[in-house]
């Protein structure tokens, strides 16, 4: 089970994000998480929309680079030790995270991280068999 | 009391410097007819034969050679003579395309560095003299040049090659250099290095020979002060030897053509036709005792004046200005020739759009140059990582291409301005 990801490239300039965040606004898109990894000159801003479509689309007409991605929503006990069991689980099984985030508030005691692997299917089995639940788009209210 | 290399021709009147240049202009074309077919069918096609070229006053029948025959050329259509008599090559920077390849007898070596001997004692230069070479050597001409300069002037020849600041100052110091020879902008790194370390009153240099790049008359003050020093200019390209083609002396308002080996011309680089002298316009030279690579009316592309007034150093030989540009997109930087068509070529092999800005500046005296390049929905990645091979990829493709290091700035699409639909492709930023 995937969830989409928006990447956005974002030259680190001032007012590149608030551009970004302005034209979602304006769009009634909702951020659900956000996530941004950068060097000093530029950066890839990751997202996690409720419409992912139609937000790609918007950036996409205004001229933004992007990408989609699938990436894993993972549900993560909101207690000590809560991450360290899952990233035990997937290191355990060989898995390499390329990236992970959190994303905003938690339910139900549960965090959700996104995961970025090589091999989504891979990981949501490992983490099932292991009783980790992996969440699902609508749980995070993605149309 | 001003001193001379070579006093006889370096002060020969101009009817001396015009009989040597008729005598030699006759031989050289007689010599490049017979042994360069490349040239000879340019001669050909123009209908020119040897013995149309009598005098200097027939040089303008000859054809221009360029940067493209260089090319076309590469590596032995020019050569003039077997390479058994061949010593040397030197070469510029550059992909095949654009590489200059020199060829050298041993007469053609001796003649170079008897310039560069010239330029030497021109400054000052004798053979109580310790003199400090960190212009680069290899194949780069600026070392070498100056190195076999130094020798013919009886100096004590430090051939430091550039880099490596900290073991330049030691030996400054410990040896007592007195003429230092680089490049304006490291010669400008080393004064600022030296006043930081306090190492002034340590250093004995009484004067510089800076070349292959430009430099301004603020640059030339501002080192001159820092160091205490009189700093002279030198020109030269590899095309025609290297350093020395032309240098400053004492009065340091432009450089001495060494007319005895090389006759300037000016001419306008969109006509060809040969310019009345103090015209503004590009410098064309002829090699006139060059024995393997004989470029006749090589168009150097530099925009620069000549002036034949009275010099008050006695040298008679016609002065030529610093360039004042360029005719082409040529840029030097860190005294290496660049191309805006070089990073255009590797940045199409490695997969990014021709939408690119070169900028170059010069900061702290150094010259920087950073390549903009517009990020691409082929090129990009949710993963940092991967951008950041590609961007290093890049970096070394463009190391190897330029020989310098250039920074690479990836910017979002459609960032680079464009002006009237054409896209500005350099900007300068140096005040030279």
């Amino acid at each position: 089970m995937t969830i989409p990801q928006i990447s956005v490239f974002l030259e680190n300039k001032a007012g590149q994000l608030a551009d970004i965040t302005g034209i979602l606004s304006e769009n009634q898109v909702n951020m659900r998480a956000i996530n941004i990894a950068e060097t000093t000159d530029y950066g890839v801003l990751r997202l996690i929309v409720d419409d992912a479509a139609k937000a790609s689309s918007i950036l996409l007409e205004q001229g933004f680079i992007l990408t989609m991605t699938p990436v894993v929503g993972v549900a993560v006990p909101d207690t000590p030790g809560g991450l360290s069991k899952v990233l035990g689980v997937i290191s355990g099984a060989g898995i390499d995270v390329e990236y992970m985030y959190s994303v905003f508030g938690q339910k139900d005691g549960l965090a959700c991280m996104i995961f970025r692997v090589a091999d989504s299917d891979a990981l949501t089995a490992v983490l099932e068999q292991n009783g980790i639940s992996t969440i699902a788009g609508e749980d995070l209210g993605l149309h | 009391m001003e001193r001379y290399y070579q006093q006889e021709i370096e002060t020969a009147d101009r009817e001396q410097i015009l009989a040597w240049q008729n005598e030699r202009l006759v031989k050289q074309v007689r010599h490049v007819w017979d042994n360069v077919p490349y040239y000879r069918a340019k001669m050909e096609e123009k209908g020119v034969t040897p013995e149309d070229i009598q005098s200097v006053e027939d040089l303008h029948k000859l054809p221009f050679l360029t940067k493209d025959d260089l090319r076309d050329a590469y590596p032995y259509g020019l050569l003039a003579r077997p390479l058994k008599d061949c010593v040397r090559i030197q070469s510029t920077s550059g992909t095949t395309g654009r590489r200059v390849v020199a060829f050298y007898t041993q007469h053609d070596i001796d003649l170079w560095e008897d310039c560069c001997a010239r330029a030497i004692v021109a400054a000052g230069g004798t053979d109580e003299d310790v003199c400090h070479v960190c212009y680069g050597y290899g194949l780069f001409t600026g070392g070498p040049g100056l190195n076999g300069g130094s020798h013919k002037v009886g100096c004590l020849t430090l051939p430091m090659s550039s880099g490596n600041t900290d073991r330049q100052l030691q030996f400054m110091v410990d040896l007592g250099s007195t003429i230092l020879c680089c490049t304006p902008s490291y010669a400008a790194f080393l004064a600022e290095s030296i006043h930081e370390r306090g190492l002034r009153d340590q250093i004995k240099l009484k004067a510089g020979i800076f070349g292959a790049e430009a430099w301004s008359e603020e640059m030339r003050q501002d080192i001159q002060n820092k160091l205490g020093i009189k700093a002279y200019d030198i020109y030269g390209l590899t095309e025609t030897s290297g350093p020395g083609v032309s240098f400053e002396c004492s009065e340091q308002t432009g450089m001495h053509i060494n007319e005895d080996h090389f006759i300037a011309e000016i001419i306008d680089p969109d006509t060809g036709e040969v310019l009345p002298e103090g015209s503004k316009g590009e410098l064309v030279f002829t090699s006139i005792t060059k024995e393997a690579f004989p470029l006749l009316r090589y168009r150097t592309r530099d925009i620069c004046v000549l002036t034949r007034k009275k010099c008050s150093c006695g040298r008679t030989h016609v002065k030529m200005s610093k360039p004042m540009g360029r005719s082409d997109d040529m840029l030097i930087v860190k005294g290496v020739n660049v191309f805006p068509s070089q990073i255009e070529t590797v940045l199409l092999e490695q997969g990014y759009p021709a939408n690119y800005q070169i900028i170059v500046d010069r900061v702290n005296n150094s010259d920087t140059i950073e390549v903009m390049v517009e990020m691409s929905p082929e090129n990009f990645s949710d993963n940092l990582g991967k951008i950041t091979a590609m961007e290093k990829s890049l970096v070394s493709a463009l190391k190897a291409m330029l020989g310098i290091y250039a920074k690479v700035r990836l910017v979002a699409p459609k960032s680079i301005t464009r002006s009237e639909g054409k896209a500005v492709r350099v900007i300068d930023k140096r005040k030279i």
